[in-house]
């Protein structure tokens, strides 16, 4: 299991008020640009908009990076399934995969449905559910 | 108050005071970027390669404390192994000279037979309750733990040298390669437990090959490492061979298709190898593809014994190999691949059917690690 970062979801106060000086300026920037619109000073009133919009992508930005993501160590792995086979009757079982299990490993126990002692592990793997997604690699 | 007349004022227009400001810090930006605009772009490499460091960091110590708690656990030792395993991370190894290339895949072979045994010796001294099998997933394990520790070293290096320097060309060398180092990182760390566990990795899928092919018949041990069966395949003789398992192992498979063929006097007709092989990105997990050649990885020595003896008795050497890519290759066999060992069998089963007559003897050799596959 992966251990949580403590500061996976901490935002830095210092860019935290950044974000929230560059954010009232956008605004108060669209909001000029608005009024010299309505007032039919469209020069102005471009100019303004063009920058309130940069400054409120600017600081939806910051926003997105200052959300720390947690590190993560390495690939996720699943579980990992052992699967026990009876070479009498066919009897098959699956499991957990535990510590000594291996391919191939003869199991001492008799098998639960013709009570031969031939139970082995026939098959250990893991099974990844990946999402599928049509692209025009395929 | 701030009447709307006034407000707007501020804004950007031609006449504005807002528009000079602008004006004023449109030019500044410029001069700044034009003289320091490649400071910058070091400062934001070097942010990245840290964020990366740091990372690498904590798998290089979790792979430590891994390696430290499997030796705990597996090798009931009396002292506290944590000094040895220091140590052993510190391991280097020396390539032999190539100035003169003459004889240096055998001064190469006897590097890493000093290297394997001194590895050995080293884990029989960390964990002496540990048995043959445990022995080499340990081995496996702490190599992982090494391969960690020098990435993450050779990472810290050029991100340390390029803070020193600030030298776009020093930081951007390692920035380049860095999502490829971290991809390999990423594989190292999620393997270890693999190895601890002893189960069956990627990599083992040609062993599983010869493990399912010589399943039922009589096994005997060859140099070095290596389990052989004779088993009859389509009306043909074939020698299995795969390193023994289920320890993390993979032998020297090329010594034993050496032996195999000067045994036989060279007297066979043909040599398939089976291994895992690296895929590109685009193609599917599992895929099976035949070719021409030797196709065992590692430190180039066994491809070479087979392709010497090979050319020596003019025997035909044919490669099957299921695809896979880094991660996948040394992380927990996946079930694709599982699966793609049946395929494997049926396309070997059919090449010895097309190139090979009745009564012929033929080889069939699993490459990999054998660890999590017994035989």
């Amino acid at each position: 299991m992966e251990p949580s970062n403590p500061n996976a979801n901490k935002i830095s106060p210092f860019l935290l008020v950044i974000v929230m000086i560059t954010l009232v300026l956008a605004l108060a920037f669209i909001y000029m640009g608005l009024q010299a619109y309505l007032g039919d000073k469209f020069e102005d009133g471009s100019l303004n908009l063009t920058l309130g919009m940069a400054l409120l992508a600017i600081s939806t930005y910051l926003l997105f990076q200052t959300k720390r993501r947690p590190l993560k160590k390495g690939l996720e792995i699943q579980p990992l399934n052992t699967t026990v086979l009876c070479q009498k009757c066919g009897f098959k079982n699956v499991r957990e995969f535990q510590r000594g299990d291996y391919v191939f490993k003869q199991i001492g126990d008799p098998c639960p449905k013709c009570s031969e002692k031939t139970l082995s592990i026939s098959a250990v793997f893991r099974e990844v559910k990946e999402k599928t997604k049509r692209s025009i690699m395929d | 108050m701030l009447t709307l007349q006034q407000v707007s004022q501020l804004g950007l227009g031609q006449d504005s005071v807002g528009g000079w400001i602008m004006q004023i810090v449109f030019y500044g930006i410029f001069v700044i970027f034009m003289f320091y605009g490649q400071r910058i772009q070091v400062y934001i490499m070097i942010r990245e390669v840290a964020g990366s460091l740091l990372k690498l960091k904590m798998m290089r110590d979790e792979a430590r404390k891994v390696a430290i708690g499997a030796i705990n656990e597996i090798g009931k030792p009396q002292t506290d192994p944590t000094a040895q395993v220091d140590r052993f991370l510190e391991y280097f190894a020396l390539t032999p000279v190539d100035l003169d290339p003459s004889g240096i895949i055998w001064r190469l072979e006897h590097l890493l037979d000093v290297q394997d045994t001194r590895f050995k010796d080293d884990i029989k001294l960390m964990a002496p309750q540990a048995d043959d099998i445990q022995i080499n997933n340990l081995e496996n394990t702490l190599e992982v733990a090494l391969g960690l520790n020098i990435i993450y070293k050779v990472i810290r290096h050029f991100y340390l040298l390029g803070k020193k320097t600030l030298s776009l060309y020093v930081i951007m060398q390692v920035q380049m390669v860095l999502p490829m180092i971290m991809k390999e990182a990423e594989a190292y760390s999620s393997a270890i437990k693999a190895f601890q566990m002893g189960q069956p990795i990627g990599d083992g899928a040609g062993a599983l090959v010869a493990a399912k092919l010589m399943r039922d018949y009589e096994k005997t041990k060859v140099e070095k490492d290596m389990v052989v069966a004779k088993v009859p395949i389509e009306g043909r003789t074939a020698y299995v061979l795969k390193a023994e398992g289920p320890g993390g192992n993979v032998g020297k498979p090329g010594e034993a298709i050496k032996q195999i063929m000067e045994q036989n006097e060279g007297k066979i007709s043909l040599a398939i190898l089976i291994d895992a092989a690296g895929k590109l990105e685009g193609e599917k997990t599992g895929e099976v593809a035949e070719g021409v050649g030797v196709v065992i990885g590692g430190p180039e020595v066994d491809k070479y014994k087979v392709e010497e003896t090979a050319l020596k008795y003019k025997v035909p050497v044919l490669a099957v190999a299921i695809k896979e890519d880094i991660g996948e290759a040394i992380a927990p066999m996946r079930k694709e691949i599982f699966d793609a060992v049946d395929g494997a069998i049926d396309r070997i089963k059919r090449v010895i059917r097309e190139r090979t007559k009745e009564g012929d003897l033929v080889i069939i050799a699993g490459i990999g690690n054998s660890i999590g596959i017994g035989q």
